[in-house]
């Protein structure tokens, strides 16, 4: 099957002196292993940044207008520390961005997929290297637009995550800086997005049937096909937004408004109309930020379950279910937004669907726990904490998803506990139980255990005590620089104390994680090839693995789930395995 | 420590059962956190739901986490035996139960909520005089703008946006007890009228006219948030919202017509002006250029 050969024509063993072959090897790299590695780090660097302004946030929610601690003094110097409510939307909106944008995306599929799908289906690298490298690149021009905007006036961009026109259109220059950050963004999956497909449907190793593809790899592909039927979308509807704010089209705005001073234009646009496109990528969004975790939590629980994952098949269908629904779901962000009222009923009953698959894959999960012999290693921790955490994110999406029920609770706190379940509490901790279980492969070393399971403990218990109150605040709206200037809400300050607190808790937890990290990467136990008894392929190479991957071209005899066979003596069966 | 695990997930449905119980049914610490008491008979419904698929989303999470944390206990390795882990693939029966249950569950969701929605944003009220049935008219224009509430009361004719509009910002008195439908425009951008103890909640969107309706059945002062995000100055676009009796409100209204200024007028005609104005392509406003409106504000 997999008869493309990859030539490649920038291999760094050819170069001179150090640095140059330092430059070839980890700048210019064309090894999807060092891509992903690239991504990840880039990613795990923004996490930390999102992180930060989330605390913001949180500072100003719980003490507001108070003096904020080391930026406070730096920032707002002759405010005596105060932030400004311009520069608290701020917060908001680059940390949202920076989160989904720069962190759960390119992790995902950036990091993991770039480097996992090659390893997992057999391949020695990508079908396009060159066009992986360039994927990484382009994240760069993204960067270093959100890292000028942070020089702006204001600060940064400050219209929320879905830069809603026509505030968007009317906000200062940073908000140029953002759609064009967005749109290398873009480009940059759109071309990983094709790679992974490629991958996947050519270079699969012989006996790679894709009904013995691993979880991760389907995740990926159900994701890649996502992105590349969605971002051409966000993609128009960025450039759009651009030129209503540089060329004075007006797409998305009406005639009559006028905006401070801002420009009035010659109308004759839709507000609506950015909703739309922008939800229609940006629901396909949230699970192309969910499924590849949801892949790897699936390839991970049955590994320390030792037993076959439950039902494989339904598992695959019903991503390509949620992959499907996606697309016609994403007016349930839109129930109160002047939409046609009997349009959201439509909206609905797809919403309340795509609610199906989704629990058919927590019910696999814990179908596959049952009856298991289970390992409670770190990586398994955090992958039962995801499957967990996501029912409770699920089963708010179900009570929003009516929408009567939404009328109170769309744009309060109780979404921003929605959506932290889902991507914080579901995606992060896969994310970071990805992290665990293939450092082995990546670096060749074991992460500390010890350290591992306080990291999860404690992040455990404090995004819990973070986000779940967010549930009871169906009358905070959010997005409010101070909330306590309602009579009504003039009570909640103590609840969200205890949130920011818990959130700080969170923050400092993640400096064990980053300890760990670092520490195991230089000092951790050498891991063989397959410390942790696991099935698919990229265990059966050395760790990390060399250029090119494989010393043998793998054969695969079977499907990655054969773990406690009763054929066979120990406990799993390696795809390759000849029985 | 594996039972130490299992413990931790058994924590998550109890700790989160009970405390949306707290909340849900008042009990210190938590005895304010849920919404407010509901005001009218629509909210009460979306309470009903509200809670009604809470309560079957707090059995379902009980369910499957619990199954997890027994799991957890029941199935951890501790090394003490040399027996495999059972070798199930799949079985087909489960997966068919468990996934045409929660789809009749889904379906019945969809469908019994339907009414819900309906009453609160697609049958708008109607009135029948002389045999013609007509949409009721609107007892006030609200306008939202950066960063506060206008709001203009039909007057004598009965009609809003006309001449003889009743001015007021950022405080709507309104009579208990009655029917009162709303007409809602933005100046600007998007802002949303948001009233927690009415369960409403509408956007207003720039360019198009929405209607909301309710009927609140106690006396009672609150408040008005904007809950789409709109500026800097978001946090602070509140309005006071004043329920009073028919015969408060009337003399209310009296009040607010003898206030009547003649600059006031103006508010008509700056929108006309507004409109024609911005016609030109590009012409540029500031917020000082528009005339300010002097005007008695509560
Ligand atoms: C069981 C499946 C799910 C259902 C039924 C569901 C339903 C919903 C609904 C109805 C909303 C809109 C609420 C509103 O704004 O009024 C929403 C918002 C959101 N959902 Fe979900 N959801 C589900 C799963 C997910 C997943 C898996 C993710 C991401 C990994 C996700 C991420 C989000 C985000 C980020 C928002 C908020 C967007 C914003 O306004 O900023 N959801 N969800
Ligand atoms: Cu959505
Ligand atoms: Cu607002």
């Amino acid at each position: 099957m997999a008869e493309v050969t990859v030539e490649n024509s920038i291999t760094p063993d050819q170069k001179g002196n150090v640095l140059s072959r330092f430059v070839w090897t980890y700048v210019f790299a064309t090894d999807h292993k060092v891509i992903g590695l690239q991504f990840l780090f880039s990613s795990l660097i923004w996490f930390f940044v999102g992180g930060f302004l989330a605390l913001a946030v949180r500072w100003q929610l719980a003490w507001p207008w108070s003096d904020m601690p080391i930026f406070g003094h730096m920032l707002f110097a002759e405010s005596g520390g105060q932030m400004s409510p311009g520069f608290y939307n701020m917060l908001f909106t680059m940390h949202a961005t920076i989160m989904i944008f720069f962190v759960i995306i390119p992790i995902l599929a950036g990091a993991f997929g770039n480097y996992l799908i090659p390893l997992m289906v057999g391949a020695e690298d990508m079908a396009f290297p060159r066009l992986n490298m360039m994927s990484y690149w382009f994240m760069w021009p993204a960067f270093v637009c959100i890292i000028l905007s942070f020089f702006m006036p204001e600060y940064g961009a400050a219209a929320g995550w879905t830069s809603y026109p026509p505030l968007s259109v009317f906000q200062g220059d940073a908000q140029s800086l953002w759609l064009l950050a967005m749109v290398f963004v873009g480009i940059s999956s759109m071309m990983g997005s094709i790679n992974y497909l490629t991958t996947i449907i050519q270079m699969r190793a012989p006996g790679m049937t894709m009904f013995r593809m691993p979880m991760t790899v389907w995740g990926m592909f159900i994701t890649a096909i996502m992105q590349a039927f969605a971002l051409p979308v966000l993609t128009a509807a960025l450039l759009m937004q651009l030129s209503d704010r540089l060329l004075m089209t007006g797409f998305f705005l009406p005639e009559n408004i006028a905006v401070n001073n801002g420009v009035a234009t010659s109308g004759g646009g839709q507000v609506l109309l950015w909703q739309h496109l922008f939800w229609f990528y940006s629901h396909p969004a949230v699970y192309i930020m969910i499924l590849p975790a949801m892949g790897m939590v699936s390839d991970i629980i049955s590994c320390f379950s030792r037993k076959p994952l439950f039902g494989y098949r339904p598992m695959v269908y019903s991503i390509t279910a949620i992959a499907g629904l996606g697309f016609i779901v994403w007016g349930h962000h839109m129930f109160i937004s002047g939409m046609n009222h009997t349009l959201a009923m439509s909206f609905m009953v797809s919403t309340m669907l795509i609610a199906l698959p989704s629990g058919i894959k927590v019910f696999n999960w814990i179908g596959t726990l049952w009856g298991g012999k289970l390992q409670l290693t770190t990586p398994m921790l955090f992958c039962v904490g995801f499957v967990s955490m996501f029912v409770i994110g699920g089963l708010s999406g179900i009570v929003m998803s009516a929408p009567p029920v939404d009328i109170v609770i769309h744009d309060t706190y109780y979404i921003v506990a929605h959506l932290h379940y889902v991507l914080f509490a579901s995606s992060v901790l896969g994310v970071l139980g990805a992290i665990y279980f293939w450092f082995p492969k990546m670096f060749g070393r074991m992460m500390n255990e010890k350290l591992g399971k306080i990291h999860f403990f404690l992040t455990f218990v404090f995004l819990n005590g973070t986000f779940f109150p967010m549930h009871f605040l169906s009358r905070m709206p959010r997005r409010v620089a101070d909330p306590y200037i309602y009579e009504g809400l003039k009570d909640l300050l103590p609840l969200n104390q205890f949130m920011t607190i818990c959130a700080i808790g969170m923050g400092l937890t993640q400096l064990i994680f980053v300890a760990n990290f670092f520490g195991s990467m230089f000092f951790g136990a050498k891991a063989g090839r397959n410390p942790w008894n696991a099935n698919t392929l990229e265990w059966t190479t050395v760790s990390p693995p060399p250029h090119g991957n494989f010393d043998v071209q793998p054969v695969v005899r079977r499907g990655p789930y054969e773990y406690s066979h009763p054929s066979t003596e120990c406990d799993f069966f390696p795809q390759t395995e000849t029985s | 420590m594996n039972r130490f695990w299992s413990v931790l997930f058994l924590l998550v449905p109890i700790l989160g059962i009970a405390t949306v119980l707290m909340a849900m049914y008042g009990v210190a610490p938590l005895e304010s956190a849920w919404l407010p008491k509901s005001l009218s008979e629509a909210g009460d419904t979306i309470d009903q739901l509200f809670n009604g698929i809470h309560l079957l989303s707090a059995f379902i999470l009980a369910g499957t986490v619990f199954t997890i944390g027994w799991a957890l206990w029941r199935f951890s390795d501790r090394g003490d035996s040399n027996e495999k882990a059972l070798y199930v693939t799949h079985n087909t029966k489960l997966e068919i139960a468990w996934t045409v249950i929660p789809a009749l569950i889904l379906i019945f969701l969809a469908f019994f909520q339907m009414k819900s929605w309906a009453e609160n944003k697609m049958d708008r009220p109607t009135v029948t005089v002389d045999g013609v049935t007509d949409f009721k008219p609107p007892m006030v224009m609200v306008k939202a703008k950066r960063f506060g509430w206008e709001f203009y009361y039909a007057g004598d004719d009965g009609v809003v946006e006309t001449e003889d509009d009743i001015f007021v910002e950022n405080l709507l008195v309104l009579p208990a007890g009655e029917e009162i439908v709303l007409q809602m425009e933005s100046r600007d951008v998007i802002h949303s009228f948001y009233v927690p103890e009415l369960r409403l909640k509408q956007d207003i969107v720039p360019g198009m006219t929405q209607f909301v309706w309710f009927n609140a059945r106690e006396e009672k002062e609150i408040e008005i948030m904007c809950t789409e995000l709109c500026g800097w100055g978001h946090y602070m676009m509140k309005a006071k919202l004043d329920f009073v009796s028919r015969a408060q409100f009337d003399a209310w209204i009296e009040e607010q017509k003898s206030a009547y200024s003649p600059e006031f007028k103006n508010a008509a005609e700056l929108s006309a002006l507004l409109r024609d104005s911005n016609k030109s392509f590009a012409a540029k406003f500031s917020n000082d250029a528009r005339p300010q409106l002097k005007l008695k504000i509560n």
